[in-house]
């Protein structure tokens, strides 16, 4: 199980990845691994606006559907559209190429209210 | 992938492997009407490839494959809440009298008063057994009925006025179909977590309530097997917000006869008949979904109700007592002494189901009330919750408990028996065993988990052996973890790759052929 020290969490296991003001958007190592082979991931639309805890997408594995919420606020401004094609993707490189969304945070500092990796990890165990 | 469907064909060809060109199954006659054109928009295809075969090929093929079926006539089907009973045959019999099976849905009143007798008797069945003032036999199944109840409960703040209620909580317990309902009646769907002892966590549900709260949907049971301790005091904090209660009926079962879901503060509530009351389920369906309500939401049920003037009240005497022996003792009924109408509600949300719901299946139902009577049904949840302890007690050696206290009619293990074994690998191995395996990875708040009903029609000596198939794939669980990982073995077809099938379906028999060029 890995634990990306470069990215923040929240408790519903997604993870956000900071440029400036804009955030890469994907799910944890660990959830992945829960949901195991992912069979579909649904989308937004680009523009579309979110608030912070929002479902914004949903993953789905053969074991289950999941929502995906929005760890901050703002506009979605790129889609990945390789996981329409290749939704394994998630499975693969949960923090790279498994990405969801690109959001343009309109509060970016709902970013410090995030957990550190270290955090995230101790969460999980307690799981 | 491409060794299964080998294996299968061993077992059984494709319907168009069996294809001979200009073979039929039917002649149909020489036209005896001159021939006309279609119009031209009508799009017209002629290159429909459908396999050409006789009647007796036919006939063979589906039964060889009907054959492989697994069902609740040939073996034990512990699927967790799903209630997997057995459907007496005499059921059927009932639905097969040319009264029923003949009657035609645009009878005149007058001429299917039978017919309404019914579905008046079974609606005031529903009606005593659960405690709430009406009963709408319309909705088809089970999700159908919650997309009812919710509809009704969004129709009655609406007519107050109370525009402002838009979240309906659902325990992260519940039936997973309850957000997919709340969702499709516009409403937003919002998760409640459960408290240690696998109850709603009321501090959360007190903080949740409020002006904008149009409901709470509880499975009681809840999908964990347990009974909501403090469902008086759940259903009285919604109220208390000004919100209603959607009662999830699936697991009706385990109360029949001890507890009246209206009695608790549940305002709507559906019934599974194809659960509770021992109607067809899964492949041979239809359900039924009835909905029941307290007297302020009855104005907004789906029409038609059945109305009855006259004696109705005598007759629905031997319900209770002793049924069709108490009847029989009753003095002669003049069929003119009551009469049945169809009556629509006058606030109502319209028709939900053509004509009067699945009315062979509601036949099914009343036959099996009938049948058990009300002390009957009182013993079904009686032994429901017996089997159940029962088999949990057997399983509980060697499977963990998550929520280990006295469940209901069913209850969750977790399936990660040994390391490296999941419960995706106990359930394949199940079927080498000939047991359908239990619901898995259901509910949500389990991990591993393996949902487990077994029902109040399976004997001690099956439940046993179920109990020691399970503990049996234990122990290889331990010994020898292949043979779980590489299960099932004696079925027709192994492992299937269900997440290629989810990925990249075949679904007709053009990409058959595209995949056999791939393999």
């Amino acid at each position: 199980m890995t634990y990306d020290p470069d990215v923040k969490y929240q408790k519903s296991h997604e993870w956000a990845r900071k440029d400036g003001t804009l955030f890469t958007i994907g799910i944890s190592d660990y959830a992945q691994d829960s949901l195991g082979d992912v069979v579909f991931v649904e989308l937004p639309e680009k523009g579309k606006v979110v608030q912070k805890g929002e479902a914004f997408g949903v993953v789905e594995s053969v074991k289950a559907a999941s929502d995906v919420y929005a760890p901050l606020s703002g506009t979605i401004v790129e889609v990945n559209s390789k996981l329409k094609e290749d939704p394994a993707l998630v499975n693969r490189e949960p923090f790279g190429a498994g990405w969801f969304v690109k959001i343009q945070a309109s509060n970016p500092t709902e970013y410090e209210e995030l957990l550190s990796a270290t955090e995230y990890e101790a969460f999980v165990k307690g799981l | 992938m491409g060794t299964n469907t080998q294996r299968f064909r061993t077992v059984e060809p494709f319907i168009w492997e069996l294809s001979a060109q200009g073979r039929v199954g039917a002649s149909v006659p020489e036209a005896d009407v001159p021939e006309y054109p279609l119009p031209g928009e009508v799009p017209l295809r002629t290159d429909l490839p459908l396999p050409e075969v006789s009647e007796l090929e036919v006939v063979r093929h589906f039964t060889r494959l009907s054959r492989l079926n697994y069902s609740v006539d040939t073996h034990m089907y512990p699927l967790g809440s799903c209630t997997m009973k057995y459907n007496p045959k005499v059921n059927d019999t009932a639905a097969s009298l040319p009264g029923f099976s003949e009657a035609h849905p645009l009878l005149p009143e007058d001429l299917c008063q039978g017919s309404l007798e019914l579905l008046y008797q079974l609606q005031t069945a529903l009606e005593r057994l659960s405690g709430f003032a009406a009963v709408s036999l319309q909705p088809a199944a089970g999700a159908h009925g919650e997309l009812t109840g919710v509809l009704m409960i969004r129709a009655y703040h609406l007519d107050r006025g109370d525009t402002k209620r838009t979240r309906i909580l659902i325990p992260d317990s519940a039936h997973g179909t309850n957000p997919a309902s709340v969702s499709m009646a516009g409403f937003t769907a919002e998760q409640i977590p459960s408290d240690k002892r696998g109850n709603v966590d009321l501090t959360i549900l007190r903080e949740r309530c409020d002006e904008t709260v149009a409901g709470l949907m509880i499975t009681n049971p809840n999908t964990l097997g347990l009974f909501e301790e403090n469902i008086e005091e759940v259903t009285a904090i919604v109220h208390q917000a000004g919100g209603l209660v959607y009662g999830d009926g699936a697991n009706f079962n385990a109360l029949l006869g001890y507890l009246k879901p209206a009695d608790v503060g549940i305002d709507v509530m559906h019934f599974n008949l194809h659960k509770t009351f021992s109607t067809p389920h899964g492949g041979g369906g239809p359900g039924a979904g009835p909905v029941g309500v307290t007297a302020r939401l009855e104005p907004y049920l789906p029409g038609p109700i059945v109305r009855a003037a006259g004696r109705e009240a005598e007759q629905l005497e031997g319900w209770e007592a002793g049924l069709i022996t108490q009847k029989r003792q009753g003095p002669q009924r003049n069929a003119r002494d009551s009469r049945y109408t169809l009556f629509y509600p006058e606030k109502s949300i319209g028709r939900v189901k053509a004509f009067y719901g699945n009315f062979g299946v509601l036949v099914r139902a009343f036959a099996y009330i009938l049948q058990m009577g009300s002390n009957g049904l009182r013993a079904v949840a009686e032994h429901a919750v017996l089997n159940a302890n029962y088999l949990k007690h057997l399983i509980g050696k060697r499977y963990r408990i998550p929520y280990d206290r006295p469940c209901m009619h069913e209850f969750v293990v977790t399936g990660d028996v040994a390391p490296g074994i999941h419960t995706m690998d106990v359930a394949k191995r199940l079927l080498d065993y000939g047991f359908h395996p239990p619901t898995v990875y259901f509910p949500l708040i389990v991990k591993e988990a393996l949902m487990i009903e077994s029902t109040e029609t399976e004997s001690r000596q099956t439940l046993e052996a179920f109990a020691e198939a399970l503990l049996q794939i234990a122990e290889e669980a331990a010994s020898s973890p292949d043979l779980l990982h590489e299960a099932p073995h004696y079925t027709p077809v192994g492992r299937l790759d269900e997440v290629r099938a989810a990925r990249d379906p075949i679904l007709n028999r053009r990409q058959t052929e595209k995949l056999e060029g791939t393999r």
